[in-house]
């Protein structure tokens, strides 16, 4: 067994988190920066936070992960990294060359109470920010939140930097992605064009995360959401928050500095939260849903129609990120699927407000977000009382393969399989695939595990 | 065939390397960059800070401690203090395969940590730790209990090491509960974490348990192995069938029982001097274990390491079976060498990994007949450049005099020179060398380019102007450089390939090494269109 000592007995834990259902802060601000064109995130802090983060970022993407580092020594930490960054600024302008550097903290900086807002006005007074380069911040405290309120904390920081209100309004609809895979922003941005709905996305990681091997190597490749653009949402007519955890402060900042009202959504993952999207986007673009739209929703509903059978009543663990537990449950829901336990380690109200509502129909659900809400806790419960299907991240191969459960790999990390950056799990699409993908592994384990008497051609 | 090391002109390289620098980067950066001759072994700048804003392979002290030496023991609860992060990356992510039996603890599938809050950072951290680890004992009974420190801890003054004492109190039952001060702001990479794992290895574990628990006559420790990619099982496999019996491997595959009864062998044997030639020393100092530098990567590396050890135990009946094996072992190897070879011969390579696998992995290249024109440790110290030879001369600055260095004396009453002087000089007259390395650079051939801390820039220049066969070095670099076209053998975790150790992990490596040369993927870069030749042939036909 691997996990030989988690047994189903669980005893009140207090301080002892155990396989965590998530990470730190810094994380998603240096995930969200790569959504900025041109763009290297810098990480304020000790050498070891970016080296992890980028190679975890690595193993998810099988892409150029390049950020930097104040590289932060005994010394730093004592007296303050000021010169860290100072010197780093003027290193990376010269050897690097970005558009921008996204810096941003982790619980060493945080801690000593490094002042960013002053130390890059130094280096702005200092000439050490070349005419039309920028230098934007924001606050990452790894002891505060999980990587989803770092994402959060970046994806705002584009807008207190960039969003500005000019008296030229455009007739554009901002999309403000959630943590999701750049696959889920392009066939996000796919509908947006189906529909002919003008819209922004950022951050957007598509053309960024996903390049073509061509034997040139781009240190900053064509994708992304330039800094024109990002100025430009402040102009926009009505941005549309994708992902409530990971969106909500840069929508409410939007709204505050350039007066952009907002809507938050779900991000569109399986059949009713793409309906709202879909049904948003045309409301707030003032565009009509094609046919072709309605008839992707149409294939979505066959195939769960006929597959029903073995959807129906199955019992299902899942973990991960809020914003996609959320509409993930509800997908599941709807396709007569029992999500029984749910765990998700970031902080924060709606989660466990929203699978109450979800939920309701399913008393023995167990959920549960923030301190302590670990895999090992999932597993005792796993262990308590079975389930069909596990849904996670990859750490979720080892209880999978101990409990024998058909696992469906989602969120992130995904270091073990291909796709994630192929296959959209958005949309109509992105639904129909996720429910293949359900399909098979419950197939392949039927197939692996049933009697031979019981082993059939057709399924 | 021609080496193709001199058809590589590397005498400009260090200027233009260095180039693109603001002039004081590019002055500090060029004392780090040298041309290899092994007849004149010059000095270069290593284990000094890496330049803030320079991008850098390098890690922390939290991962070298944690993650590299302590991470592959599987039966220790290994407590992470701190907030969320760093355990939550050091856990899986190296790849150093454990073999427990059937009822032995293995938690190394586990992440144990105390996330810390805010309020943690705020009010201290030591109440929360204390739970935590009353509840890791409450759930799991384990014979030891790891604290390891974070950058936030050492700041708002958590004293690890006053709990672990506390905790080993209150908890009794013969626990043994210890922490590391590993925080991921000391010293100037994962070099550091190595010596303070090093040294709390020694305090707390290493000379606990004074049984013998001999299986073979002649008793022997690795050290610096982390079985990654199982390279500590093809060891363990190989040394069973000479006849020798590992007492303990530092850390790949280890239990407790091993760390503890390290000192009943009669010999260390050192792989990474890096990361744990502290503990190499203190055994010789404390009990009188003469170690020995050993390389099993590559087999003739691999053939003249177990020569050494039958050499130094000196029975013929050993040295006999030593050679029967290496004997038996080669046939195979030879076969794949010579089948790889016709592919690989006179490719060249470079490698930018670690503290010893740059140095290690040239072996395996040289028996492929590839050339290695380019190496650098990313956290490396000058003696694993020059050779131990240079330690004295090493000026210590203000991160490296920070790391505590423990000086232990020799134990009273388990001091026992394995060895006496006169049998010791006897040996090394016959060319064995005792508690010494000579390096990386004594073995690179003249004129190939030896680069501390390679910077990303470094490495896109050195691609782009050199483009090398294979390019060398980890997960965060393999994608920018296979982007360019040249493939990335990853030596961290060997791209989920290995064991690469001893013959058949050699075996492995040139089958590996004749893939990537041979792929096929790599001529299909352009598009048909994007070649003028054929935009051209259309329109004729046309």
């Amino acid at each position: 067994m691997l996990l030989r000592h988690t047994t189903a007995e669980e005893i009140d834990r207090k301080a002892l988190t155990i396989n965590p259902a998530k990470t730190c802060q810094p994380i998603g601000a240096m995930y969200a920066a790569f959504g900025i064109h041109g763009c290297l995130p810098h990480s304020h802090g000790s050498q070891g936070c970016c080296a992890y983060h980028r190679s975890a970022l690595t193993r998810h993407f099988k892409e150029p992960i390049v950020a930097s580092t104040s590289s932060f020594s005994e010394g730093s930490s004592v007296f303050g990294g000021s010169a860290n960054l100072l010197q780093s600024i003027e290193t990376i302008f010269s050897v690097y060359d970005p558009e921008v550097i996204a810096v941003h903290t982790t619980c060493l900086s945080e801690t000593i109470g490094d002042d960013l807002t002053q130390i890059v006005s130094k280096a702005d007074e200092d000439g050490k920010i070349p005419a039309g380069k920028k230098v934007i911040y924001c606050n990452t405290p790894s002891y505060v939140g999980s990587h989803i309120t770092g994402y959060a904390n970046q994806v705002a920081a584009m807008v207190k930097f960039f969003s500005t209100a000019t008296p030229k309004k455009r007739n554009v609809v901002n999309l403000v992605a959630g943590w999701m895979e750049p696959s889920d922003m392009g066939e996000i941005k796919r509908l947006a064009s189906v529909m002919e709905a003008r819209t922004l996305m950022f951050p957007d990681m598509t053309g960024v995360l996903d390049t073509p091997l061509t034997g040139k190597y781009e240190m900053y490749p064509k994708g992304g959401c330039t800094t024109e653009q990002l100025k430009t949402t402040g102009d926009s007519k009505f941005t549309i928050g994708l992902g409530e955890y990971s969106t909500n402060t840069a929508c409410i900042a939007l709204e505050n500095k350039c007066k952009v009202k907002f809507e938050m959504t779900d991000i569109p993952i399986g059949l009713k939260a793409t309906d709202r999207f879909i049904t948003a986007l045309s409301r707030h673009a003032n565009v009509p849903v094609p046919e072709s739209i309605t008839e992707e929703r149409g294939r979505l509903i066959d195939l769960i129609a006929d597959n029903q059978k073995y959807f129906y009543g199955k019992r299902v663990a899942l973990f991960g990120d809020p914003d996609t537990l959320i509409p993930l449950c509800e997908f599941l829901v709807s396709m007569d699927m029992r999500p029984v336990y749910v765990v998700s380690g970031t902080p924060g109200k709606p989660f466990e407000e929203r699978l109450k509502t979800i939920l309701k129909d399913i008393p023995e659900a167990k959920f549960k977000g923030g301190e302590l809400a670990d895999m090992f806790r999932m597993h005792q419960w796993i262990k308590q009382e079975p389930v069909d299907l596990l849904i996670g991240n990859t750490y979720g191969k080892y209880i999978a393969r101990d409990e024998d459960i058909p696992f469906v790999r989602y969120g992130f990390p995904i270091a073990d399989r291909a796709g994630h950056n192929f296959f959209p799990k958005t949309g109509y699409v992105g639904a129909t695939n996720l429910a293949i993908q359900i399909l098979n592994v419950l197939f392949d384990h039927m197939d692996r595990t049933c009697a031979e008497e019981k082993f059939e051609f057709q399924l | 065939m021609e080496n193709k090391v001199l058809k590589v002109d590397l005498s400009t390289a260090r200027e233009e390397l260095i180039e693109i620098y603001p002039k004081k980067v590019g002055k500090k950066r060029s004392k780090s960059i040298v041309v290899a001759d092994p007849d004149n072994i010059p000095e270069i700048q290593a284990n000094v800070r890496t330049i803030p804003g320079i991008i850098t392979q390098r890690g922390c002290t939290y991962a070298g401690c944690k993650g590299v030496v302590l991470g592959p023991t599987r039966d220790i609860v290994n407590i992470t203090h701190g907030p969320i992060g760093c355990g939550y990356y050091s856990w899986l992510t190296r790849r150093n395969q454990t073999r427990p039996g059937e009822s032995e603890e293995n938690f190394i599938t586990y992440s144990f940590s105390t996330d810390m809050q805010d309020s943690n950072i705020v009010f201290g951290g030591e109440e929360k730790l204390k739970q935590a680890i009353r509840e890791a004992y409450e759930l799991f009974h384990p014979k030891a209990i790891a604290i390891f420190s974070t950058c936030p801890v050492g700041l708002i003054g958590d004293d690890v090491h006053r709990v672990a004492i506390q905790m080993k109190e209150e908890i009794g039952n013969g626990i043994n509960i210890f922490g590391f001060s590993c925080e991921g702001y000391r010293g100037v990479s994962q070099s550091a974490g190595h010596h303070i794992a090093n040294n709390q290895l020694f305090r707390h574990l290493i000379g606990n348990d004074d049984t013998v628990k001999a299986t073979h006559k002649f008793r022997i420790n690795v050290l610096g192995e982390y079985n990654i990619g199982g390279d500590a099982f093809a060891i363990d496999t190989l040394f069973e069938k000479c006849g020798i019996q590992i007492v303990a491997t530092m850390s790949g595959n280890s239990t407790i029982e091993q760390f503890e009864t390290a000192h009943t062998a009669d010999l260390s044997l050192v792989m990474c001097h890096r990361s744990i030639n502290y503990v190499a020393e203190m055994l010789e100092t404390s009990f009188g274990i003469p170690w020995m530098k050993a390389n099993f990567i590559g087999a003739d590396a691999c053939a003249k390491s177990l020569r050494k050890v039958g050499k130094y135990f000196g029975d013929a009946e050993l040295i006999a079976r030593i050679e029967a094996v290496i004997a038996e072992e080669m046939v195979p190897v030879i076969a794949a060498r010579e089948k790889a070879k016709l592919k690989t011969n006179g490719k060249t390579a470079m490698l930018f990994v670690g503290g010893s696998r740059a140095h290690h992995y040239q072996e395996l290249f040289d028996e492929l007949g590839i050339t290695t024109v380019c190496a650098g440790y990313e956290f490396g110290h000058r003696d694993d450049y020059e050779g131990r030879r240079v330690i004295p001369s090493i000026q210590i600055d203000a991160d490296s005099r920070n790391i505590e260095q423990i000086s232990v004396k020799r134990d009273v009453e388990r001091y026992n020179p394995r060895k006496t002087e006169e049998e010791l000089k006897a040996l090394e007259a016959e060319g064995l060398e005792f508690n010494q390395y000579d390096g990386m650079m004594a073995e690179m051939k003249k004129g190939s380019l030896v680069i501390d801390d390679l910077s990303h820039y470094e490495m896109e220049k050195l691609i782009e102007k050199y483009h090398p066969d294979v390019f060398c070095a980890g997960v965060k670099e393999k994608y920018c450089v296979q982007k360019m076209g040249i493939p990335l053998k990853q030596l961290h975790n060997y791209d989920s390939g290995g064991p690469y150790a001893a013959f058949e992990g050699a075996v492995n490596f040139y089958k590996d090494i004749e893939q990537i040369v041979c792929c096929s993927i790599w001529k299909e870069m352009k598009a048909p269109w994007e070649n003028e030749e054929y935009v051209e042939a259309v329109y004729a036909a046309v």
